[in-house]
Order: structure tokens, then sequence, then C-alpha cells
């Protein structure tokens, strides 16, 4: 076993209160990049009922025990705990199975986060979506939040209740990142822009993800786009994310430059030029 | 884009979608953060109206009393143009009565203080009003109803971060 290192872990809590924007994504893509950054992670899936983060990690099939089982001592952490054969350094534990009926109650949450605290430099807690207990079992063992949300009405407006919560249970710093951005949307005033959504939640931006058809390609494969260079565009904002978690200056990528069409960057100079 | 509606926003008759998501979902946060539903924003706005309404003559279907939200503070706005202010027995500040009997010139300014002289609406803390506000025209300043377009704010940061 490695030894001990003496920084205490970083409990980062992935959360969107809405389902379906990209919360389990950006664990398994942050995962991945903060291990090839050599920092040792941990992701813990909190949501036991739906649990999708050993797919997206392609992890499925290895799985064994669960949070639960180290709880009631039927194995050791080590054994729960699923170690990335590409990324030794990324392990993975579901806090349980689908068959599990009642949630772990906030204590059990809190040993089982200190438990793998003590060998991890980054855990990072994939949240159930919703306000509900799932919810704030998580929150109650997280030090700092990720709120991730998609420039919609809906998935900002439950954002904020998020935030606020997280407020109230002194998780702090919170931190955004906005996902599934689309710059020609954007471009047309048909989606709220960046901006919109930082001042309205009033919380800094972490990143910035445009959409990416690649997502999808990766959840397939059970690959995350971080897993393989970041050459796509959704990949290369996972691995900022990461960079910039660890205190990293990169700057923001700026969504109009993603559109990398002849006619997009035309319209751009002429725009720049002040004709217009 | 459909191409009516790029042709109705060429025309300036539609708002761009992200602006009415921006306001929107500014207006259901304000609410959102504040737990205050509208049936309660209307009983308050109608006791704030009547509270205003002792002091100064106010212009109710002007007047708008909303929530306003900013960096995660929840402010209640209210907006209510003033018609004219109100001196009348009711509002008189408290004065010695011997000042009645004083003869000084030095008091003739604050004739208001005298409800005999006084009954209804004065120019002057009128102007005064005016003067604070922003010129609402630039002749001279007419007394009577054209001080009705002077606007005064009142805000009232009642929450914190919520």
């Amino acid at each position: 076993m490695t030894p001990v290192t003496s920084a205490p872990a970083r409990i980062i809590l992935i959360c969107s209160g809405k389902g379906g924007v990209g919360k389990t994504t950006l664990t398994a893509n942050l995962g991945i990049a903060l291990a090839k950054l050599g920092e040792r992670t941990t992701v813990l899936d909190a949501d036991f009922g739906l649990r999708n983060l050993d797919l997206l990690l392609g992890l499925e099939n290895r799985i064994v025990y669960t949070a639960q089982d180290v709880l009631s001592e039927t194995c050791r952490l080590e054994q729960a705990l699923v170690k990335h054969k590409q990324q030794p350094n990324l392990s993975l534990l579901p806090a349980g199975n689908p068959r599990m009926l009642e949630w772990l109650t906030p204590e059990d949450m809190q040993k089982i986060v200190k438990l793998i605290a003590a060998q991890a430099d980054y855990v990072l807690i994939d949240c159930p979506a919703g306000v509900e207990q799932g919810f704030k079992n998580a929150a109650m063992a997280s030090q700092e939040a990720i709120v991730i949300t998609t420039p919609e009405i809906s998935a900002v407006r439950d954002a904020d209740r998020v935030i606020g919560l997280l407020n109230t249970m002194n998780v702090a710093p919170v931190q955004l990142v906005l996902n599934r951005v689309r710059p020609k949307m954007v471009a047309n005033q048909d989606m709220l822009a960046v901006e919109s959504v930082t001042d309205i939640l009033a919380l800094p931006l972490l990143g910035l993800v445009v959409e990416d058809e690649q997502v999808i390609v990766a959840t397939n494969r059970g690959e995350p786009l971080t897993l393989n260079g970041s050459a796509t565009a959704a990949g290369k904002a996972y691995h900022n994310i990461a960079k910039r978690l660890r205190g990293e200056d990169v700057p923001l990528i700026d969504p109009s430059k993603e559109r990398k069409g002849l006619r997009a960057r035309l319209m751009n100079k002429l725009r720049q030029s002040g004709l217009f | 884009m459909a191409l009516l509606d790029f042709i109705h926003r060429l025309l300036g008759l539609q708002k761009p979608s992200a602006t009415t998501a921006k306001e929107r979902l500014q207006l259901v946060l304000a609410h959102d953060r504040s737990d205050l539903n509208p049936e309660l924003l209307e009983q308050m706005r109608r006791e704030i109206l009547e509270v205003v309404q002792k002091y100064v003559e106010i212009d109710i279907d002007g007047g708008d009393v909303s929530l306003a939200t900013e960096d995660r503070v929840t402010a209640l706005v209210a907006n209510l143009p003033i018609r004219r202010a109100k001196i009348g027995p009711a509002q008189q500040r408290p004065s010695p009565p011997e000042d009645t009997s004083s003869p000084s010139a030095a008091r003739e300014s604050s004739s208001a203080e005298h409800p005999s002289e006084a009954p209804t609406a004065d120019p002057t803390p009128v102007d005064a009003l005016d003067a604070a506000s922003p010129a609402p025209s630039e002749g001279p300043p007419d007394h009577g109803e054209d001080t009705s377009s002077a606007k005064d704010h009142e805000e009232a940061a009642i929450q914190g971060n919520t």
C-alpha cells in the first residue's frame, strides 16, 4: 500500500439539482484528468438507486463490493475500490447497489468519505439529482462543490436552489461549470449567454464545456474523453477544469472562437472591424 | 431560427428568446430565493401603499412593488410616483405650541407647520421633493399636477444571502 501523504484530500461534491445536465460525465472526465495529472483520485457514486458512473468509466463489470459492504465490514476499503486499468491513480467506489431500499445515513456517508480521503488527493462525489436526502447526505460529507448547469432556465433555476442549500450547509467554495453551450445559438441570442448565467448564479466560473457529440460516443464506449488526449472540444474543456481545480491559471475558452467554419471566422473579423 | 422568427426579430416585433429566458429566470429566482408567494407580495404591496399614502399622494396605478435580485441578494423594490406631498394635520411635525404666538420673520418659510394656514397641499414641500429626485421637466417648476412625474425609488433589502 502506498504511504499516506500529509496533505489532506480535497473532498468535492459535483451536483446540479436537475438531472441529466452532465454531473456524472463531469465526474468521470474530471476523475480521469486529475489521475493523469498525477493526483490520487477516488470517485464516489453517491447515487446508488440510479448509479451510472461505473458505466461511464467502463468499470461496470468489475464492481464486487460497495461502500455499504465496507461500512458493514464485509470487506476492506481496498477490496471495494475499483481501480481503473489505464489510469491506476483513479478508483471508483459505488455507495450501494440498486437493490438497496434506503439511503445511507449522513453519518455513514461521512465515515466512508473520511476513509477514502485518508488515501487520496481528490475525492469527487457524484451527487444524486434532486435536493432531497441523497443530496443532503452527499453535501454533508463534502468540503467544497462544483455546481454544473446548462444554459437552460430549468437547469439554472435548480442550480440556484442547490447553491442556496450549499450555502446554508457551509460547503465552500462553490464553483460553476457551464455545460453543453452551443456557441451558434448564443450568438443568435437563442441561448442564455455565459455572462447571464454567471451573473444570475453569482458563482466563479470554473469551466465552460461546449456541446460535443463526442461525449455520447465516449459514453457508448465507457472511455471518458479525457482518457485519450484532448483532441475534442469537450475533452479539452474537462482537462482545463482539472488544471484550474489544482490552481493553474488556464484561460477560459471563448465559445465564439470554437466555431471554426470559414463563414464564422469571416463574420468575426467583420464584427471586430467595427463596420457593423 | 425559423424564418418567421427571424423576420419578427428584424422588425423588432419579438425579443430574442435568450432575453426572455433571462427575464423569466430573474423573476422566478427572486421569488424562489425569498420564499414570498405572489399573494403575500400583493398583501405587502397594499400595506406599503397605505403607509406611503399617509404622507404623500401617490399614483396608485403607476406604482409597482416587486422583487429584484442581484448577486444573490434579493431586494424589494418599490417604484411609487409621487403626485404631491400631503401636508395636513395628520402629518405635522411636533412643534412646541408657543411657536404659534412668536411673530418671527424667520418662521415664514415653515408656514406648513400651522395647520390652519396649510390645510391641503402646499407647493413648497413638493418643490423640495422634486429637487431630491432627478428633474422631471426643464421648464420653470410648475406646481400642482405636473409634479406627478417625479418618481421616487424606495429600496429595501429584505433578504441577504438565501
